[in-house]
């Protein structure tokens, strides 16, 4: 997803009976749906899985503004430019509010744009694929905000209070960003034959891509398991990814569009499709750093850190001397 | 130099009548530049008519393990609620 794979640090997952009293009364708490907020008690391991999970999905809005970016010079009409304008806004401040909550458990900002920068935290692997053709924005909008929809539609309900609440925002811009990829594509696939293709060739690439998002199986995953006790993860990678591929298999047949994928079949006794594996080893070179576009969309990201340092100075400065100049005029008027 | 910027809280009116809620923080170099980036932050859509920030090191706050001690006070004084009272029907609404 947009956090991938976040370890726990759990070695195994504790029964209430093995806990200490404070951490007891803390996993009690959760228990009962209520919500942990910033400063109070929490397991260390508690905290730093938040600080990986929200930080990453912090990082994935962030950089995710790049391959939608690319096209906002190119988009087709003026109408369409400022859809996508609007759209790549709502992404960043996305990472903003998230970038927000993970301040909230003892990380500072620059130590998250440090660990981005140096290739240490991670993003979304989705992110790592390049924007060929302008179907390709309409593919990112529905397959990709699609799935993140998935995934953080129950996040909402996380056990950490400022993440809830972030997810909370989030998901009221959400669906803006699936409908107008939606809508993109609706538009193209009743235009000229060149267009129709150029949405299925968008699908042929975008379709395994996005079914990684939601990560490796993980119902064997200690960390899961135990991210799943703290709750701020509700349900399973497989879960999710079924979800999705039910509901986007019929949006794709409406579209006329055929989903690559051979062994996708509907079956009638559990209500849901049946679907291919997607590649682990090409999402497992991705994650560990050669994709196609990894290369370039973290030096993009450490040139824009790297050009604005003077302009952040410049803004530093300028508070200093006004609020100095301030003080003396008080200082004057007394 | 390139130290960060403060954090700032920001606070926000909704509709005309209704109180500043808090809506998440943001870091800017100076309350002006807090502003500017609230609205862009955190009224995309409308959200609000009126915004304040505050710079999150002067917000003091209750300390989360004197939940007890702090509020124990009023949860005894169940007589400050209307319906501790039993007003007869006859005297009806009050
Ligand atoms: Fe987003
Ligand atoms: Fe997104
Ligand atoms: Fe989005």
């Amino acid at each position: 997803m947009y956090a991938q794979m976040v370890k726990t640090d759990a070695a195994r997952v504790k029964s209430l009976d093995d806990m200490a009293p404070e951490e007891r009364a803390f996993q009690e708490r959760i228990d009962a749906g209520q919500k942990i907020e910033p400063k109070e008690w929490m397991p260390e391991g508690y905290r730093k899985t938040l600080v990986r999970q929200i930080s990453q999905h912090a990082h994935s809005e962030i950089v995710g503004q790049l391959p939608e970016g690319n096209w906002i010079t190119r988009a087709p009409t003026l109408e369409r430019k400022a859809i996508l304008l609007a759209k790549v806004q709502d992404e960043a401040g996305h990472g903003l509010y998230l970038y927000c909550a993970a301040e909230t458990l003892g990380i500072s900002r620059d130590e998250m744009y440090e660990q981005l920068h140096s290739g240490k935290a991670k993003y979304s692997s989705i992110f790592n694929y390049p924007t060929l053709s302008w179907a390709d924005i309409g593919a990112i909008g529905w397959l990709v905000d699609g799935a993140a929809i998935m995934n953080q539609v129950p996040l909402q309900r996380c056990s950490y209070g400022p993440y809830a609440r972030a997810m909370v925002r989030i998901c009221k811009e959400e669906s803006f960003h699936q409908r107008q990829g939606f809508d993109i594509l609706a538009k193209m696939v009743k235009g000229t034959p060149a267009q129709r293709a150029m949405v299925q060739d968008a699908l042929d690439r975008w379709w395994w891509p996005s079914l990684m998002m939601f990560g490796p199986s993980d119902d064997a995953s200690i960390h899961s398991a135990q991210s799943m006790v703290w709750k701020i993860k509700q349900n399973s990678n497989d879960e999710l990814r079924q979800k999705f591929v039910d509901q986007t298999v019929p949006q794709a047949e409406y579209l006329g569009l055929t989903v690559p994928d051979p062994d996708l079949k509907w079956n009638e006794k559990k209500g849901g499709y049946d679907f291919g594996e997607p590649d682990w080893k090409e999402f497992f070179e991705v994650i560990a750093g050669n994709g196609l576009c990894n290369a370039e969309r973290l030096g993009a990201r450490r040139k824009a850190w790297d050009d604005g340092a003077w302009f952040r100075d410049g803004l530093t400065v300028h508070a200093e001397k006004a609020s100095a100049r301030r003080a003396a005029k008080t200082a004057a008027a007394e | 130099m390139s130290s960060e910027w403060p954090l700032w809280e920001v606070f926000i009116r909704g509709q005309h009548g209704l109180n500043h809620r808090h809506v998440g923080s943001l870091h800017a170099p100076d309350a002006e530049m807090a502003i500017n980036n609230a609205r862009d932050v955190y009224t995309r859509r409308n959200e609000g008519v009126s915004i304040w920030v505050v710079r999150s090191s002067d917000i003091t706050a209750s300390s989360p393990s004197d939940k007890g001690p702090l509020f124990e006070p009023s949860n005894s004084k169940v007589y400050r609620h209307p319906t501790f009272f039993d007003i007869p029907d006859e005297v009806g609404h009050m």
